[in-house]
């Protein structure tokens, strides 16, 4: 993974420096002293991840990544927690680092960045093996074609003839059967964990015996499915 | 019992490697230096906000030296800085001296 390193003191950059020379699929390629020379550099080269100071003088942290149209992988590094609430708000944060770095966070941290990185591979060559796997679909819901993201749903579940959408935004009901709904979802994402129950793997809070908890529901895991869940699951 | 400079976080990271020890050591006496003047230019000219931000940068050196105690002043005088007002200043001169005391000592 190519990284670039963008932190206003020079203590820092030498620190994420070393801690990522430990890496053999790490590969820094340039260090920033602010971001304007940063966002001047991406505007010509790619990169896969980015190790961003939030606090800096005249253009923050934050503001960096409101200028990037695609954003790639980036852990925040920072002497204050309290800018960690703000890290949610983007989907291109995997981790908030306190400083100073200590070398088993930052293993942790590219642990994370590894998971993200390799399931963005797998997105996109899912994408290019099958030009009919898409970000959405289509569902058809009293004669109006209705758009569902696929990335918003959390849970499927089969009753009766009809199945059951929960997505962030709304929960739609669709005469439809899971075997045609599990077709439509990724792999990686998706999986079923009861013959009436798919869910989306990286939505999981957490779980407990046969059970797990998606959001704010709690779906039973069959004993059959219970071993592929496991394995799918990033276990420390 | 105050706490004292050490460079456990810095053998944490070098583990062993006495070229890069020399590196970051090298590059935080430069820094630190270039920070604490910073700030005594702008304490004079009674510029809080600016003086908050050099504040922040050198807590990051208090933090890598060991200096937990004294990061916890330094994050306290950061806040105090941002309100408009100099408690703790005289305890965060204290701890400036102690770090350059100790830097000049390696």
């Amino acid at each position: 993974m190519n990284c670039i390193i963008i932190d206003d003191e020079a203590t820092s950059r030498t620190i994420i420096g070393e801690l990522c020379s430990n890496y053999n699929n790490l590969n820094v390629v340039e260090v920033f002293s602010n971001a304007i020379e940063a966002i001047k550099y991406l505007n010509h080269n790619e990169t896969d991840l980015i190790f961003l100071d939030i606090h800096m003088p005249d253009f923050n942290g934050f503001d960096f990544i409101r200028t990037l149209k695609n954003p790639p992988i980036i852990i925040l590094t920072t002497a204050d927690a309290d800018f960690a609430i703000n890290a949610f708000e983007y989907d291109c944060i995997v981790d908030y680092i306190v400083k100073p770095i200590k070398p088993k966070r930052f293993s942790k941290s590219i642990q994370k960045v590894e998971a993200k990185f390799n399931e963005e591979i797998s997105r996109a060559t899912s994408k290019k093996n099958n030009p009919s796997a898409n970000d959405d679909f289509y569902v058809n819901i009293n004669k109006r074609l209705i758009k569902i993201d696929i990335q918003s749903i959390y849970l499927v579940e089969a009753k009766g003839d009809y199945i059951f959408l929960k997505t962030d935004n709304k929960n739609y009901t669709v005469h439809s059967t899971l075997k045609k709904i599990e077709e439509k979802l990724p792999d990686h994402m998706f999986l079923k964990i009861h013959r009436s129950y798919i869910i989306n793997i990286n939505r999981i809070i957490d779980i407990e015996d046969n059970s797990v908890l998606i959001e704010k529901d709690i779906v039973p895991v069959s004993r059959s499915n219970r071993p592929e869940l496991m394995k799918r699951l990033n276990l420390l | 019992m105050e706490d004292q400079p050490n460079l456990n976080y810095i053998n944490s990271l070098s583990e062993g490697d006495k070229s890069f020890e020399m590196k970051i050591l090298g590059i935080i006496k430069k820094e630190f230096k270039e920070e604490k003047n910073t700030y005594y230019n702008n304490m004079k000219n009674d510029n809080f906000k600016l003086c908050a931000e050099n504040v922040h940068k050198i807590k990051h050196k208090i933090s890598i030296l060991g200096l937990e105690k004294s990061y916890e002043i330094a994050e306290r005088y950061e806040n105090n800085l941002r309100e408009g007002n100099y408690e703790l200043q005289n305890r965060f001169s204290d701890i400036l001296n102690k770090v350059t005391n100790y830097l000049n000592k390696l």
